[in-house]
């Protein structure tokens, strides 16, 4: 048995004897007002992180107004209540906390971090900002202009091209297809009655999910959530819209730009994460196409042949359907011989399944490394909120890691095959191709 | 770098600013090894979890003349293998041990770090200390990863307008210091690259005493100097130890102005570097009043150029500063806008230096220093919550002659920065002969990218 053996052995023995041990407990906290938040304190540093969602993100954008939502998360730190945008943001400065939204496609994220000594204060700060956003004239057009500028380098950019036209020619005429940041023309159009009326529909505490982390116990967060959130409108959501019409593969198209490397998008539907199946299926396509080094992908293009810096493929489950895309760059000359190793490996992996030893090792890697997701009080809070979005359970912590390995080699075989079809993925390429035909 | 970080459609990625940290209340211990190594241990005990990182004092900026990119191609070779842990075992163990890794080079130093349960800490040391002087490559593991800096380099700056204009700003301002060299190399001189030659590069630099080792977690002192010792203690310097001599810069006379026309730019950008002290080299205050300044001048929508260009003037959608010191021996002081639609470059222009000319005549204010010292101090309160930041930077001044303490006083020094300091260092670097105006237009013709002259 050679050295490398030997080593990976005892590795391996190391790695199943520890599973991973979680310093701290997730409590559900409810306000006396009615409003659950899930909660890990640590006193360790000074601060304090709440991220919380609304349902419903940039899909719900109407018809010709794409990129509403996004507008709206430019608008958050731009005045509201009585502070304008200057006095806004002087306070902001003074007290030190740190606001950022993401208008994602099915949610309306924000990532709130205060100093607990300014808690109170932030904390008034960010009610304003929830309840009563300004939406002044003149910051609305000086957002404008920088969305109106990040549109013009999206535009340009090869790999936004290459994932945007693949989005579109998956799911045509669908809302998950539409620019989430918005076309020249939407957000040229885009007015503050618009903007309030994406605030209407989206900032609703039937839909709010919370998760804080930090220097605060339950019985002020209390307080804090029906402070912050309490005004909110409580009413039902809007109708959910049908599942997305699905382009049957296999289609490409090919995007020309004068550039030396051509950027390949590539995949076709997934699983969602509701899918009693997701686990197997994520830790296929975990060995398929993590983007290290060993995984299928990585091993066939970048380290046999040096054909990319990088290929990967995800799962990308949303709420209406589940996405499986891939992509990766190559210089054009090489376009049609990497696709094809792409092929060739989702084929290979559809038929044959992975290794008992990938199998293993890929459990090993997920459930040890599944710790490093908890190391700050921010991504805790990202981890926590987005357990709650999946309604996976408060246990979930705990359970995830058995649940992996518990997974068998058939059940990975059996979603390699359901899941992955070389001979029908949908395409694109932006760059110079060669070997490539539309 | 040696993994690429893609953030493709549903993807997310939080960038880290390299904020300076400043009084972190926090029990930084440093020894050093017999054989020169310097550790330092930076306590986190949050979660079960260690940050390794290895930090040679070696970079782009020591590349002997026409090896561009052997630096970072090392980089790339040294996950390749040793006669112990061959064909990429290193990176299979860290990873089914459930941990995550990568490296990148810089102009002045070459980093490798792992993140991994806490338990593992031992077992990556094991693993490090091997690839410091075993390293094996062969043609057949070295010019598979040729092609992939190639690819690097066609991915990051060929295919991307705002890093060709970078790469040729940069080559502008130095006309001597290989600083003008980019990190990744110039393409002419990378295709031409050997494995000999990471050999060689390899042999004069990884040495025990020309490396710091930062391990920042759920570690004690007492725990990691036993197991550097055992892992690490027993590596020899084989290698005689060079001075880093690079050629200085010779004093600058002449702006230089860099135009470059990319129909594949989405919308144009102004950019000036001033070459600027670096922290090291800084005399007095000096670095840190250039942190000071370019905090006040442009970080943020309260600055003085986004107040004056964004706001109340409406040109530009975007503007701001910053200063760069963390190189061994020079620095940058920064500008940059983008144009709202409509407005020409030259508008933008005239409107910074008016903003320049305003603070060279008549300084900044007390009010105007509060607020940035009150946002230092909380940055670093901030950065208590980010392990690898606080270890990176850290390692960023070990690596370039300054020491932990530096970093751990930052907000006590940066209170003894004065207004007049302030002005006396604007005034120093902020002069016109000291700088590159770089343009990017979009044009009707994209250049040929990635290409060599003959």
């Amino acid at each position: 048995m050679s050295n490398l053996r030997i080593w990976l052995l005892q590795a391996l023995v190391l790695a199943l004897l520890v599973s991973p041990a979680f310093a701290f407990e997730v409590e559900e906290v409810t306000s006396p007002g009615g409003i659950k938040a899930w909660l890990v304190q640590d006193k360790a540093v000074p601060l304090i992180a709440i991220k919380f969602s609304f349902r419903g993100g940039n899909a719900l954008d109407p018809e010709g107004k794409e990129g509403s939502a996004n507008f709206l998360t430019g608008m958050m730190d731009e005045g509201a209540a009585d502070l304008d945008s200057a006095a806004f943001q002087k306070l902001r400065d003074e007290l030190s906390f740190k606001m950022d939204f993401d208008a994602e496609r099915d949610h309306f994220e924000g990532l709130f971090q205060t100093l607990s000594r300014n808690r109170d204060a932030s904390f008034e700060l960010l009610r304003k900002v929830l309840t009563q956003p300004r939406l002044d004239a003149a910051p609305v057009e000086l957002v404008r202009q920088q969305l109106l500028l990040s549109v013009a380098e999206r535009s340009e950019d090869p790999e936004q091209v290459a994932s945007a036209a693949w989005m579109k020619l998956m799911l045509p005429g669908d809302p998950y297809a539409r620019e989430s940041s918005g076309t020249l023309a939407s957000v040229s159009t885009i007015t503050a009655d618009d903007l309030h009326a994406v605030h209407e529909l989206i900032f609703n505490r039937r839909t709010l999910q919370v998760a804080v982390v930090g220097d605060i116990d339950a019985a002020s967060l209390g307080l804090v959530l029906d402070r912050v959130f309490g005004g909110l409108p409580d009413r039902p959501e809007p109708q959910a819209l049908p599942p997305p019409e699905i382009t049957e593969g296999p289609v490409l198209k090919i995007i020309p730009r004068d550039i030396p490397q051509s950027i390949i998008v590539f995949g076709h539907e997934g699983i969602k994460r509701a899918d009693p199946d997701f686990i197997p299926a994520y830790i296929m396509s975990e060995i398929l196409g993590s983007g290290s080094f060993g995984a299928r992908l990585t091993l066939e293009l970048r380290e046999k042949r040096g054909l990319t810096y990088g290929v990967s493929a995800d799962l990308a489950p949303l709420d209406r359907l589940g996405l499986f895309i891939g992509s990766l760059g190559t210089r054009n000359e090489k376009a049609g011989e990497a696709l094809s190793l792409v092929k060739q490996e989702l084929a290979r992996m559809a038929k044959e399944g992975p290794t008992a030893q990938e199998l293993a090792d890929a459990k090993t890697y997920l459930t040890g490394s599944y710790v490093l997701r908890f190391d700050s009080n921010a991504t805790t809070a990202g981890q926590l909120l987005g357990i709650q979005q999946d309604d996976l359970g408060i246990d979930y912590i705990t359970m995830r890691n058995s649940r992996i390995e518990a997974v068998t080699l058939d059940q990975v075989k059996a979603q390699a095959k359901r899941l992955l079809h070389g001979d029908k993925l949908i395409v694109t390429v932006v760059g110079q191709p060669e070997g490539l035909t539309n | 770098m040696t993994f690429r970080i893609s953030g493709l459609l549903l993807a997310c990625l939080t960038f880290i600013a390299a904020l300076p940290a400043s009084a972190l209340d926090i029990d930084v211990s440093e020894f050093k090894l017999g054989n020169g190594l310097h550790v330092v241990v930076i306590p986190d005990h949050r979660a079960p979890v260690v940050t390794q990182m290895i930090w040679y004092k070696v970079g782009a900026a020591d590349e002997p003349q026409g090896k561009a990119g052997i630096a970072h191609f090392l980089e790339h070779l040294l996950f390749k293998g040793t006669a112990k842990y061959p064909n990429g075992a290193f990176s299979q163990i860290v990873r089914i041990n459930g941990g995550t890794e990568n490296a990148f080079t810089t102009q002045d130093y070459t980093v490798y770090h792992q993140r991994i349960a806490k338990q593992h800490l031992s077992l990556m040391m094991e693993l490090e200390a091997d690839r410091m002087q075993n390293l094996v490559l062969t043609d057949a593991n070295v010019l598979p990863e040729l092609l992939v800096v190639l690819e690097e380099r066609r991915e990051r700056t060929d295919n991307d307008p705002s890093s060709l204009l970078a790469e040729q700003m940069s080559a502008a301002m130095y006309t001597a210091h290989p600083y003008g060299k980019p990190i990744i190399g110039w393409m002419s001189e990378v295709l031409q690259l050997k494995r000999q030659d990471a050999l060689d590069f390899y042999r004069t630099h990884y040495e025990p005493n020309n490396a710091v080792l930062i391990v920042a977690g759920d570690v004690t002192a007492a725990e990691v100097e036993a197991l550097a010792t055992k892992h690490y203690g027993g590596l020899k310097n084989l290698a005689i130890a060079e001075p880093r001599r690079r050629t200085l810069e010779p004093a600058p006379i002449a702006e230089r102005r860099v135009i470059l026309t990319d129909a594949r730019a989405g919308s144009p950008v102004w950019q000036r570097s001033y070459l600027a002290p670096a922290e090291a080299t800084a005399n007095g205050k000096e670095a840190l009043a250039l942190q000071v300044l370019a905090d006040i001048i442009g970080s943020g929508s309260r600055s003085r150029l986004y107040r004056a260009l964004v706001v109340e003037q409406k040109i530009a959608s975007h503007a701001g500063a910053w200063y760069s010191g963390d190189g061994l021996d020079y620095g940058s002081f920064g500008f940059y806008a983008a144009p709202n639609q409509g407005v020409e470059l030259t508008a933008i222009e005239t409107a910074i230096d008016a903003v320049i000319a305003d603070v060279l005549k008549n300084g900044v204010t007390e009010g105007e220093l509060d607020t940035t010292r009150n946002r230092v101090t909380a940055d670093s309160i901030y950065m208590l919550d980010n392990q690898e930041a606080l270890a990176r930077t850290i390692g960023a001044a070990l690596a370039t002659g300054r020491s932990v303490k530096d970093v751990l006083d930052w907000d006590r020094n940066l209170a003894a920065v004065t207004v007049k300091d302030v002005s006396e260092a604007a005034r120093a670097v902020l002069e016109r002969k000291n700088s590159v105006t770089g343009l990017l237009l979009p044009g009707a013709e994209p250049p040929i990218t990635g290409g060599v002259q003959n």
